[in-house]
Parts: structure tokens; sequence; C-alpha cells
């Protein structure tokens, strides 16, 4: 089972083949569910030393703007993962119902809610950018937004900025 | 499991070169595990390192990132300035710990 050792075994981190690899993620729905799958992978390139960024577009763009990133909602309607009746997705009560359920099962595993989600990616050097055209459809400014939105972009300018990157769209 | 030779210790490692011993790490290994990838140990470091060594103990699986910084104390951004790029692997190598597996 031991063999004798050769050269020491060291991990190979490689932090220079990573140079250059870039990861673009469209963010363009704002239901709680399809917030968390863009900052899960962010957050986890980010931990693998890839350049990373996020363009917040359409729905999406309730992730970000300050009177909503804390209160994005779960709805069973349409949505038939959740195995239980369609029917029972619409009846009064069922969405507050619904995202409380899911918010509790998301804390349970020790993830955060949108807004801390954002300031873990702002820290570990992610890059956020707002859709120009949705934030004039929305009729809101960088001072609606949260913080760490480096800025209000045009959809050629984040094409621009993620240049030869690896491009997600959720 | 291979066994290496790092500093006249005998260490068993996995593929990769993480160790799978809690046991036959020490601060002095810490110190050379550290220089075979780059990064010079200051008080700072320890303290992450402290924190992940305990931590593995309590719950039998490394911290990620998040944990460090919520339960540990030390800041995301500070942790990348500490151990530049990959945060996570780093600090659980230099600690000789298993990779983390949490998501976040």
């Amino acid at each position: 089972m031991t063999t004798d050792a050769g050269p020491a075994i060291v991990p190979d981190f490689d932090d220079q083949q990573n140079s250059g690899r870039k990861l673009a993620i469209i963010c363009s729905k704002g239901n709680l569910d399809m917030a968390y799958p863009g900052l899960v992978l962010a957050n986890a390139a980010l931990g693998e030393g890839v350049e990373t960024h996020l363009f917040f577009t359409f729905w999406g763009f309730d992730m970000i703007t300050k009177s909503r990133m804390g209160q994005l909602k779960f709805t069973m309607l349409g949505n038939t993962a959740t195995h239980l009746p369609q029917g029972l997705g619409g009846l009064p009560g069922m969405t507050t119902m619904a995202t409380h359920q899911m918010r509790k099962q998301i804390a349970g595993i020790g993830i955060p809610e949108v807004p801390e989600f954002l300031d873990q990616i702002v820290a570990s050097g992610g890059h956020l950018w707002a859709c120009r055209m949705s934030a004039d459809m929305m009729r809101l400014g960088l001072d609606d937004l949260y913080d760490g939105v480096e800025d209000i972009i045009s959809a050629a300018d984040f094409i621009e900025k993620t240049d030869g990157a690896q491009l997600l769209f959720i | 499991m291979p066994v290496t030779t790092i500093d006249g210790h005998r260490i068993h490692v996995d593929e990769e070169g993480f160790l799978t011993s809690y046991d036959e790490w020490s601060p002095e290994l810490a110190e050379r595990l550290a220089a075979q990838i780059g990064v010079t140990l200051t008080d700072a470091h320890w303290k992450a390192l402290t924190f992940l060594r305990q931590d593995y103990a309590r719950q039998g699986e490394t911290a990620t990132l998040r944990r460090v910084s919520t339960q540990g104390g030390i800041p995301v951004k500070e942790l990348f300035t500490l151990f530049p790029k990959k945060p996570a692997k780093k600090m659980a190598y230099i600690a000789g710990l298993p990779k983390p597996h949490g998501c976040v």
C-alpha cells in the first residue's frame, strides 16, 4: 500500500492556467429559484480564480434592485418540478407559503439570501453590471441599485467586456 | 493512498497531494506546505488555518470560504488576499485537510 515516495506530491493549483479564463453570466429571471443558479455558479467560478461578470437584465433586474432584492418570490405555478397538483399553486397564499418554505430550506443549508450572496460575490472580485434597457424600462438609476453594481451598461458594452468569455444565460 | 515526503515527514496524501490523515499535520509542516505553493504564513494566515483545523475537528468536513468568513470572522476579501486565486483549496491544503465540498 505504501510505496516509497519519489518527489513531493503537491497539488497543482495551476494559477497560470486560469489566467485568461472568463465567465459571463446573464441573469434574466427574478424568481427566487432562478436567482440562485447564477449566484452559486458565479461564486464557484470566483473561488477557482476565474474572472466572472454578471449581467442583470429583464426580470433579473429584481436581483439588484434595492427595493426588491430581499423579496424575491418562488411560485409553484407552471413549475411541475414541485410534484404537486398545478391547481394548488393558484390558491390564495400559495406563493407566499412556497416562498417561505424555499427560504427556510436555503437558509437551512447555509446559503445566504440574495443581497448577502451578492456581497460575497463582490468581495470575491466578481463584477456586477446592470442592463441599460431594463433600467430605462423600469425608470431606475444607479442609486436604486445594489451598491456593488459597477455600472449600468448596454448589451453591446457587456459583450465587449466579456470578450472571449464562456457564457451562461439563465 | 500515496505517501510523500515533505521536509523529512512522511505523509499520506490523495492523488492531488492533499493530506489525508488529520494527525500527520503540524504547524511546522504547514510552513513547508505553504512554501510549496508560494504562500508565506503570517498571523493573519494562521487565524484562518487555526479556524479550519478546529472547525474540521468539530464538523468532520472542511469549511467553505463562506463558513470561514461567517463563523471564523475573516472577511472573504481578506481570504482572497491571503491565499490568492483559490483561497478555499489553498487554505485546506496548508491546513492538512481535504478539499472543501460545499457549494457555497
